[in-house]
């Protein structure tokens, strides 16, 4: 009997980690696909081998211009950027037990876009100055809304609504900065305000890359303890988690992360708040989704980007794509827990 | 049971608050104040005798005295659309029965955006008489969607789901907006300018138009303040005092909607002031919808105006837009009043 029932918890086991596997599989092979697709289309449409070939540095008249120069650079910056929000939308929704209270509802991506556009239109800076920047506001935002959401009793409701009065304060001030701006800086801090990958260049990425290999490992290694934060304070103790240091360090690499990834392609609408429910949605539950929700945060931005470049006559950029098409789920998630009582 | 004679006695009997006279006085003399203040500062000031010229003199014709010509229809107009968004805020705060409601919080003012973006791209409107209707419709909508999904489940309409469902309207219309906008420059170009919120475009004819709106929507409030005062207690006891709740609700956000749908398409959306004008009078005077509807109107009107003039002085020489200025300073309140809130509650 008690053999029976080890062997039916192990076959549940073995059939959740396959099912993990081949999400994880079928994730990984679209992201690729899309990939080169990102470098293979455009106004001319070259070859996969001829894109390889001016990839490993061959040169060639036009070729090289538009892959290395111009579709390269869009492909990282979608791809970093994406599993960026991807990670650490997902961290925050499991860390509040709330999918609603990720960073870019709650306002945490506005910090960092106001001090981005801060950065250019005032101070002049560029660079690196912009990233660091966009990182302490980002932690600074997340510390005044805890901070103010502290009161007698916690509660992810009021975080959430704390959030969204901040961010429409850090709106105004953008509003603000933009209106008190010179006229030559205007056109780059409004990519601050709708997220975009046009004009992505190789020499704005390093950062980006640099924040996303360093901390998105971080969150991987620590995706047990998060999920046992899931189950909520009393029990991640009694399980051995260090649950303020955990918590800690969780937050503070998704803020490096989030703020990074706005500092160089903008608030990408809806990113950091899709990826982890529809993760969960594929993995299902006992498996970790912190490297699912990655990559569907990096299949998201590079499908809207195609999809915003050539579905339509006009060119959108990607934030406007996604928002069109997190907006819906967004209202459908709010129907859902409404009915059931979770808000 | 003597408790509900009392408030059935409070109720038909006017019980005035003590300091009514005193916050009556105050909002009259801030009016005044905030009303010479729109006249004399912008990005040029004018001086006392062309402020005296401009407004009783006709035939004097200085470039001072016509600034100051032009900035009267301005003020009227500001004044008119700080009235309508004080009581729209009031109204709605009094219908939901939530403390944090107010026409942009809950989305109604990018409902009106939306469908005038429509108008303006696809009807090829471009009177502020076409404009009203649609952004009537689009509020009206907006409002309907909004409060049906914040008031489904367990607890009916808590400012938590409120809020929520207000934003991620909110943040579903604006992308349309935006999508319907990038393709046609020429909609950007009409539409731009009244996407902050801004009062500066004002003229006689749009005072004319928005007069009527302001008025019925007002006389409305005021009608249906008692009544609302006894919703206040919950659906039941109001029931038992003899009210009718669901047209009692219907007739109200009607004249809520009105309200704000008629601002948002001459002024475009401008925020927080229901929220901020509401607050500061029940702050002042106590509950009391028959004292706090009329008062949100004035103070509503003061709040506009001095943000509009606190938009033209720190925008030098150019001007902030209004809805930005209101932003700023309504954001805070809305935190503190979420702060205040009880857990049980939200």
């Amino acid at each position: 009997m008690k053999n029976n029932s080890v062997a039916f918890i192990k076959a549940g086991r073995r059939q959740r980690r396959r099912r993990w596997i081949l999400v994880t599989g079928f994730l990984t092979l679209l992201s690729i696909i899309l990939c080169c697709a990102m470098l293979i289309l455009g106004n001319t449409i070259y070859p996969i081998e001829v894109v390889v070939r001016t990839l490993l540095g061959e040169q060639a008249q036009g070729v090289s211009f538009a892959v290395n120069t111009i579709r390269l650079p869009r492909m990282l910056a979608g791809l970093f950027t994406g599993f960026a929000f991807g990670l650490a939308g997902n961290t925050f929704q499991t860390i509040l037990r709330n999918p609603l209270a990720s960073p870019d509802v709650i306002g945490i991506t506005s910090g960092s876009s106001a001090a981005a556009v801060f950065c250019i239109i005032i101070l002049h800076a560029s660079g690196a100055f912009i990233s660091i920047a966009s990182v302490i506001a980002g932690l600074a935002t997340v510390i005044v809304i805890y901070l103010l959401s502290r009161g007698k009793s916690f509660s992810v409701g009021r975080i959430i609504l704390i959030g969204i009065g901040i961010q429409a304060m850090l709106n105004a001030v953008v509003s603000y900065l933009l209106l008190v701006g010179a006229q030559q800086d205007i056109p780059e801090a409004i990519r601050w305000l709708s997220g975009s990958l046009n004009g992505s260049q190789m020499h704005e990425l390093p950062p980006l890359i640099i924040t996303v290999l360093v901390f998105a490992p971080i969150i991987i290694v620590l995706r047990k303890h998060l999920s046992m934060l899931e189950l909520g304070e009393q029990s991640a103790t009694s399980l051995g988690v260090n649950t303020n240091k955990t918590r800690i360090t969780l937050i503070v690499s998704s803020v490096c992360m989030i703020a990074l990834a706005t500092a160089t392609t903008g608030p990408i609408a809806f990113v950091a708040f899709l990826s982890g429910p529809i993760a969960k949605r594929l993995v299902g539950v006992g498996f970790s989704n912190v490297i699912p929700a990655g990559l569907v945060g990096v299949n998201l931005v590079l499908l809207a980007d195609l999809i915003g470049q050539f579905a339509f006559e006009v060119r959108y950029p990607v934030g406007i794509i996604t928002g069109i098409l997190g907006a819906p789920y967004l209202i459908y998630l709010l129907i859902r827990m409404n009915r059931k009582g979770d808000l | 049971m003597t408790s509900l004679l009392d408030s059935k006695k409070n109720l038909l009997n006017p019980h005035v608050p003590r300091n009514f006279k005193a916050v009556l006085v105050i909002c009259f003399i801030m009016l005044v104040l905030c009303v010479i203040a729109s006249l004399v500062f912008g990005s040029r000031p004018v001086r006392f005798n062309e402020l005296i010229d401009g407004l009783f003199h006709q035939n004097v014709d200085s470039y001072g005295a016509n600034v100051v010509r032009k900035r009267v229809s301005r003020t009227i107009f500001s004044l008119f659309c700080g009235a309508a968004l004080g009581v729209s805020g009031a109204l709605m705060q009094a219908v939901t029965r939530n403390p944090i409601a107010d026409p942009s919080i809950l989305g109604v003012n990018t409902g009106a955006s939306l469908f005038v973006v429509l108008g303006i791209a696809f009807l090829n409107i471009t009177t502020a008489n076409q404009y009203i209707w649609l952004a009537l419709a689009g509020a009206a909508i907006t409002a309907v969607f909004v409060f049906g999904i914040g008031s489904m489940g367990r607890g009916g309409a808590t400012p938590l789901k409120l809020v929520l469902a207000g934003a991620a309207t909110s943040a579903a219309l604006t992308s349309l907006i935006t999508a319907i906008m990038i393709s046609r420059t020429y909609v950007m170009d009409q539409f731009r300018f009244w996407q902050v919120g801004s009062v500066g475009s004002a003229n006689w004819s749009s005072i004319a138009t928005f007069a009527p709106f302001l008025i019925i929507g007002i006389v409305i409030a005021i009608i249906s303040a008692p009544a609302l005062n006894a919703l206040a207690l919950g659906d039941e006891l109001a029931s038992g005092l003899g009210v009718r709740t669901g047209l009692l609700r219907l007739i109200a956000a009607v004249a809520a909607v009105l309200l704000c749908g008629a601002t948002t398409a001459l002024a475009g959306p401008i925020g927080f002031i229901g929220l901020l004008s509401a607050h500061t009078i029940r702050l002042m005077l106590g509950p009391d919808l028959r004292f706090v509807i009329p008062l949100s109107a004035i103070s509503g009107a003061i709040i506009l105006t001095v943000s509009d003039v606190t938009g033209r002085l720190i925008g030098n020489p150019g001007e902030l837009e209004v809805g930005v200025v209101t932003a700023f300073i309504g954001a805070p309140l809305l935190i503190l009043l979420v702060m205040r809130l009880k857990v049980s509650s939200l």
